[in-house]
């Protein structure tokens, strides 16, 4: 009996374990030997550290570095501010059809790959695009008005892909609230801002912790948006990554980007948790 | 004495569905005051009226003789026990007992003082710092009464507090409830869909349906003398007949029933005369039963039958009982002095009851 | 080279080396082809495959993202492939990820002679032959000459007169470009790593400089045709075959070879180390080399290529745009890229991305 319930849960378990080991334990393991190797002539190479030396010396990487981690950091917060009265809307004002209507909304834009969208942007952004045009015709200025290839541009794709994966987990924290709840702060004289601050958001805590994370990975990983709405110099921190790999054939300093990449936004999740004093499990979970 | 909480033709209409019509009463200083109804009758929308998440379609809500309709719920002299109690996960005890106090802008060592006292007074010191999901069901039930009670409030509205508790706790609490309001002098609404929630515990009760008060008065007052069929049917527990009014005799009355047995019943007061249809309701424990039938020979109804079911419930036990002449079924209850201890379906009984415990009421009017 | 670079989201090389190894599975009747955009058009695919009953599975790549492939799974998951003549002895020495090509099966006939013989020298390494040619075309600027009549070389970009309205992309064409432009040689610094980083330095400054008249440095070719249709930019670095492309939408844009010269490339064929169907790929090179097949590929890619006798099968108008844009001086001009010496990209890789970040 229990040999047959360990077999099962063996053979439950087994797709998740090649999963893992495949194509996460042991690309990221290979990774870390050659992030670790240097190439000394031609298709010689010899163990150290210079990779990750390379990066510490040159100012440029580690500005990218610092510039990325900064960007994402806001394009978090931003997206924290606009999703959260968006997903209390969703969870607690709007009732029945209109709420599944508005998620519906939310959802709508990930029916088209990120590609599209961008492009979208690109449309409306661009000098000769709709926005331009619009002030134009209003007469709100004169000439053709260039919107994109800047941070801000960045900023709003950045923005605007995260959005669904905050507004998700808020609004199934908030959807969890008993309304109950948010009345008794009411009647026990609590004020609107009183509520939102020591009942509302103390109870969507895990819900934003989770979203911020996810959409900070998202932003930190993210390599169409910051290239294709982001201005001259807005290098992101993979395009580095995919520069080195793809068009140097540098894979060994990529490797160690990659590796720095992973470290800093394991700290800034590790950061997170511990300011917010949430654990994984509970965020996760 | 001004009325603590009074309302004065409270109505309230959702779209085209009336939920409260033209309600009125006022609650004296100090009492407990109950709204039982079945669900749906509008006893919460009531309540969500008096608290402020509700605006009244018509009608005044007044508090210690001042109107507060205008008045937002943060700002009503009144705070509320939630159905699910509504404490804050987030907090300590302390927190959430200490969160109106806070809210008030009191320092914080009176904060502590006040909550310090209030734990006391529910007999639970020194559970401050625990969180809300540590305590069991009576004490959060505590919890929660007390963090209304800190703010001093002159009417304490509580919302079926009881209805998540399982029924042991659930008969404690009645007492504990009764004891916290006398001891915090407070004046309490209650409202329940458990009548003898609402029997144990209120010096007034209000018995609501389909939106309006159908009879409001003490529990002893709604037991002995409902007004109206539905109070009967409702508030304990009856067997009821139809039958058609024969004869009347002051408020005496000689009625048939639809199954054919001539009854004696009593109108107290209620317009029926011969012809009409009427409602009878015997409640089972206003029944006598005899093994002779010398020993019901005084009461103007009798019946012979025979049992055709024990239920058995302690102090609560009843009898089915068919009639032999017609095969009607009536409940009546058993006294547990031990003398009916023995009694087996099938056995022979004599059952009676006087025509003053048979309230009368015209057909139709629940 | 085709326009088509747009990349997708950073894919470790793992998972490419995982798909490169399922596709491994194909059966030997199939020949997988890495190319460009435009190389294998649908109708010679078709006739191809009804003339051999071998099937050709088609992957659209650039340079870059070939030797990034063909790197991971070490010359597996492809049986012919087509990079740039430049791009294939450094690769090859470094990581060793092609096949000699054996050229008795190649039919020599088909070629023109000197682009075959300058393509196998600059694809020998260690005496054998890595490469044959196949397409080649030129990059130099794409101009919209109402507008901007004045940009006769990449230094041009530079001018006060186009500010904000020109482009190009931050890669080695670029930096080589602007070099001949600036008067320097960088193919004859080469072979000196000190002397090519010399040039390339200058040549960064020079960009910096350049960056504020800068609209966008563009990425792909969709995104250069939409800047260039739309009027927004009005002069960029581009391939010719973009330029003759507009050229057909707006007669006023067109390509223009600079005056430094234009740059020339050849696309190759090359086989991946672990090619699986040897045989498919050389019939495929010979079918593809014969004239009337040669010329549907340059109807469909815009490029013209070595193969002996297809002009006479290419459409008239695809030979005006193309004499139009070079005249026959323009083309003793061009300057053919010689094989990149493994280890230059890192030099290259760096004055770009400080170009990127600069303010």
């Amino acid at each position: 009996m229990r040999a047959q319930s360990r077999l099962g849960l063996f053979l439950l378990l087994t797709p998740l374990l090649l999963w893992l080991t495949l194509l996460i334990v042991i690309p990221h393991i290979d990774m870390l030997l050659v992030s670790l190797r240097e190439r000394v002539g031609v298709g010689e190479y010899r163990t150290s550290l210079a990779n990750y030396l390379t990066f510490l010396t040159e100012p440029l990487y580690l500005w990218t570095f610092l510039r990325t981690a900064l960007m994402s950091v806001l394009a978090t917060a931003l997206t924290l501010l606009i999703a959260f009265p968006v997903s209390y809307y969703i969870a607690k004002i709007a009732k029945g059809r209109v709420q599944s209507a508005l998620f519906l909304l939310c959802l709508v834009p990930f029916w088209v790959s990120e590609l599209v969208r961008t492009f979208g942007w690109m449309i409306l952004l661009r000098e000769t695009g709709v926005f331009s045009g619009l002030l134009q015709w209003a007469g709100l200025v004169d000439g053709p008005v260039e919107m994109l290839y800047n941070d801000v541009a960045m900023m709003v794709g950045l923005v605007y892909t995260s959005m669904l994966f905050m507004v998700v987990p808020l609004v199934t924290t908030l959807e969890s609230l008993d309304d109950s709840v948010i009345e008794a702060g009411y009647d026990l004289g609590g004020s609107g801002p009183s509520i939102l601050r020591e009942i509302v958001i103390p109870h969507a805590m895990p819900g934003i912790v989770s979203g911020c994370i996810v959409v900070f990975m998202l932003s930190l990983g993210n390599y169409l948006t910051p290239t294709m709405l982001g201005g001259k110099e807005s290098l992101w921190f993979t395009e580095l990554i995919y520069s080195q790999f793809i068009v140097r054939f540098n894979w060994e300093l990529g490797a160690a980007f990659g590796f720095m990449l992973l470290l800093l936004s394991s700290v800034i999740v590790w950061a997170v948790l511990r300011l917010t004093g949430q654990t994984l499990e509970k965020t996760m979970g | 004495m001004l009325p603590d909480l009074e309302c004065a033709n409270l109505t309230k209409t959702f779209d085209a569905t009336a939920a409260v019509r033209d309600v009125s009463f006022a609650v004296p200083p100090g009492a407990f005051f109950s709204i039982l109804g079945p669900s749906g009758c509008g006893k919460t929308t009531i309540m969500r009226m008096i608290a402020g998440f509700l605006e009244p379609s018509g009608g005044d809500i007044l508090i210690r003789g001042k109107s507060v309709l205008n008045v937002p719920p943060n700002r009503r002299p009144v705070n509320m026990v939630f159905q699910h109690l509504a404490l804050f996960p987030m907090m300590t005890i302390a927190e959430n007992i200490g969160y109106g106090l806070r809210r008030a802008g009191m320092p914080k060592p009176e904060i502590e003082r006040k909550v310090g006292e209030a734990l006391e007074r529910i007999g639970l010191p020194g559970i401050g710092n625990r969180k809300v999901d540590e305590l069991s069901g009576g004490q959060k039930q505590r919890v929660a009464i007390a963090r209304c009670m800190v703010l001093e409030p002159d009417v304490l509205l509580l919302d079926e507090p009881l209805g998540a508790l399982d029924l042991k706790l659930r008969e404690h609490m009645k007492i504990e409830l009764k004891k916290l309001q006398s001891a915090f002098n407070t004046t309490f609404v209650y409202i329940t869909h458990d009548q003898s929630e609402a029997l144990v515990m209120s010096d007034q009760i209000a018995v609501m349906n389909h939106g309006r008060f159908e009879q409001l008065g003490t529990a002893r007052e709604l037991y002995y003398r409902p007004e109206t069929a539905f109070v009967a049917g409702f508030v304990g527990e009856a067997n009821r007949w139809r039958g058609k009014v024969e004869r009347v005799n002051g408020d005496a009355l000689e009625l048939r029933t639809e199954t054919g047995i001539v009854m004696k019943g009593a109108r107290h007061g209620r317009a029926l005369n011969p012809g009409d249809s009427a409602e009878i309701f015997v409640r089972p424990e206003a029944i006598r039963v005899a093994r002779d039938e010398r020993e019901v020979a005084h009461f103007e109804n009798r019946i012979c039958g025979t049992v055709t079911s024990l239920l058995f419930n302690g102090a609560a036990s009843r009898i089915l009982v068919r009639d032999d002449g017609n095969g009607a079924e009536i409940e009546v209850a058993i006294p547990q002095s031990g003398d009916y201890a023995t009694l087996s379906r099938g056995a022979s009984i004599h059952i009676g009851w006087s025509g003053d415990q048979a309230n009368c009421f015209p057909a139709g009017s629940a | 080279m085709k326009l088509f670079t747009l990349k997708m989201p950073l894919v470790l090389s793992a998972a490419i080396a995982t798909a490169a190894g399922l596709a491994d599975a194909a059966s030997a009747e199939t020949l997988r082809l890495l190319t460009w955009g435009g190389y294998a058009p649908e109708n010679v695919v078709a006739m191809f495959e009804k003339e051999t009953g071998i099937t050709v599975e088609v992957t659209k790549s650039n340079n870059e993202e070939m030797i990034a492939k063909l790197r991971a799974t070490g010359g597996g998951g492809f049986d012919l492939a087509q990079p740039s003549q430049d791009r294939i002895a450094g690769p090859q020495e470094e990581f060793g990820i092609y096949k000699p090509i054996d050229l008795s099966k190649i039919d020599a006939s088909l070629f023109i002679p000197s682009m075959l013989e300058a393509t196998k020298a600059n694809t020998t390494v260690g005496g054998e032959v890595y490469g044959v040619p196949h397409v080649w075309g030129t990059s130099g600027l794409v101009v919209d000459t109402a507008k901007a009549g004045m940009v006769r070389d990449y230094t041009d970009l530079c001018g006060d007169a186009v500010a904000g309205k020109v482009s190009y992309r931050l890669k080695r064409p670029t930096l080589i470009g602007f070099a001949f432009a600036m008067g320097l040689d960088p193919f004859a610094a080469y072979g000196d790593e000190a002397a090519y980083k010399q040039v390339i330095d200058q040549v960064e400054a020079k960009l910096i400089a350049c960056k504020p008249g800068v609209k966008t440095y563009w990425g792909g070719g969709d995104e250069l045709m939409g800047l260039m249709r739309s009027g927004e930019v009005v002069a960029s670095m581009a391939w010719d075959t973009g330029g003759w492309k507009l050229n057909a939408d707006n007669p006023d844009i067109t390509f223009v070879a600079p005056a430094s010269g234009a740059l020339g490339w050849i696309d190759t064929f090359a086989l991946p180390k672990k090619t699986k169907a040897e045989d498919a790929a050389y019939q495929w090179i010979n079918f593809v080399m014969r004239p009337d097949i040669a010329a549907m590929i340059t109807e469909a890619a815009g490029n013209f290529t070595a193969s002996k006798g297809a002009d006479e099968f290419v459409s008239a108008e695809l030979k005006a745009r193309y004499q139009a844009s070079f005249p026959p001086e323009a083309v003793d001009n061009i300057k053919w890229y010689p094989p990149v010496p493994a280890g230059l990209e890192v030099i290259e890789g760096a004055a770009l991305d400080r170009v990127k970040a600069a303010n």
